[in-house]
């Protein structure tokens, strides 16, 4: 039996919303108060959905501790309480929360191997969330 | 086709354990939940079901009919319950969320009247929730 578990997660950050690819009055005009040249921080919500089958001896479909052990190593310990914008992964890509969650979903795939990652959704504010990847129904 | 989700809760005490581990065993791979006194949660749970909107109604399903099968094929039996001593179905299989979820599909599965159940999602704690779309 194939189900799904998912897992959430809380990491605190900032970012400015910025490309050298724009003029200032370009970055303004599409970023507008995101591109505020110090920055601003969110208290992301990370959810975390592993897929695969109900193991019969221990009615897992993975171990939760390995799952938190992995992400809090790769992504809460990396990102909470920092500057998204110094991180390497963003020197020439802009943090958006779109990047950041395929960035989120890169990282968590390749570490975890205990299950399959079939999703990754970040939520930036409660009134705004990203998944990657796309659940095939939506395509 | 359209989704419709219908939400309850219930509350129920449980612990995992595997009869055929040692004890030492059982406390490494269950780590606190394996306590045989057993502890309790306030579980969410989440019926999707899909189906074609009545053009009569503008119903998927009648709400009532779902929440009447909800309450008696799962709250009515989950609720206020230890899942181990008293759910047979967790007489064998271990209570975890995931086991919840694909033993409430099983009760609810072809029981609601004129859609096709699509999900189950059993949330344990809000952090914490496990899905199951009756794949084998």
């Amino acid at each position: 039996m194939r189900a799904y578990f998912s897992r959430r997660y809380r990491f605190s950050a900032s970012h400015r919303l910025h490309t050298s690819a724009f003029s200032e009055n370009e970055n303004r005009s599409v970023y507008g108060k995101c591109n505020n040249p110090h920055g601003h921080g969110h208290n992301y919500v990370l959810e975390v959905t592993v897929g695969g089958p109900v193991s019969p001896e221990t009615g897992m479909v993975c171990d939760l501790v390995d799952l938190d052990t992995c992400v809090r190593k790769e992504i809460v310990d990396r990102f909470d309480h920092m500057n998204l914008n110094l991180d390497p992964l963003f020197q020439d890509r802009v943090p958006t929360t779109e990047n950041l969650c395929i960035e989120a979903y890169q990282i968590i795939s390749a570490a975890f191997d205990k299950a399959e990652v079939v999703r990754v959704r970040v939520e930036e504010t409660s009134n705004n969330s990203f998944e990657y990847p796309v659940p095939r129904s939506l395509r | 086709m359209i989704l419709l989700t219908r939400k309850a809760e219930f509350s129920a005490s449980h612990y995992y354990w595997n009869e055929a581990w040692s004890a030492e065993e059982n406390e490494r791979v269950f780590g606190k939940c394996a306590n045989k006194n057993g502890h309790g949660h306030n579980y969410t749970l989440e019926v999707t079901v899909a189906g074609d909107v009545d053009a009569a109604s503008g119903f998927v399903v009648d709400l009532k009919q779902l929440k009447d099968v909800m309450e008696r094929e799962v709250i009515g039996v989950y609720d206020h319950r230890h899942l181990n001593k008293e759910v047979p179905e967790f007489a064998e299989a271990i209570p975890t969320t995931e086991n919840i979820a694909i033993a409430v599909w099983k009760r609810l599965d072809g029981k609601i009247p004129g859609a096709k159940l699509h999900r189950v999602r059993v949330y344990e704690m809000p952090d914490l929730f496990a899905d199951y779309y009756g794949e084998p």
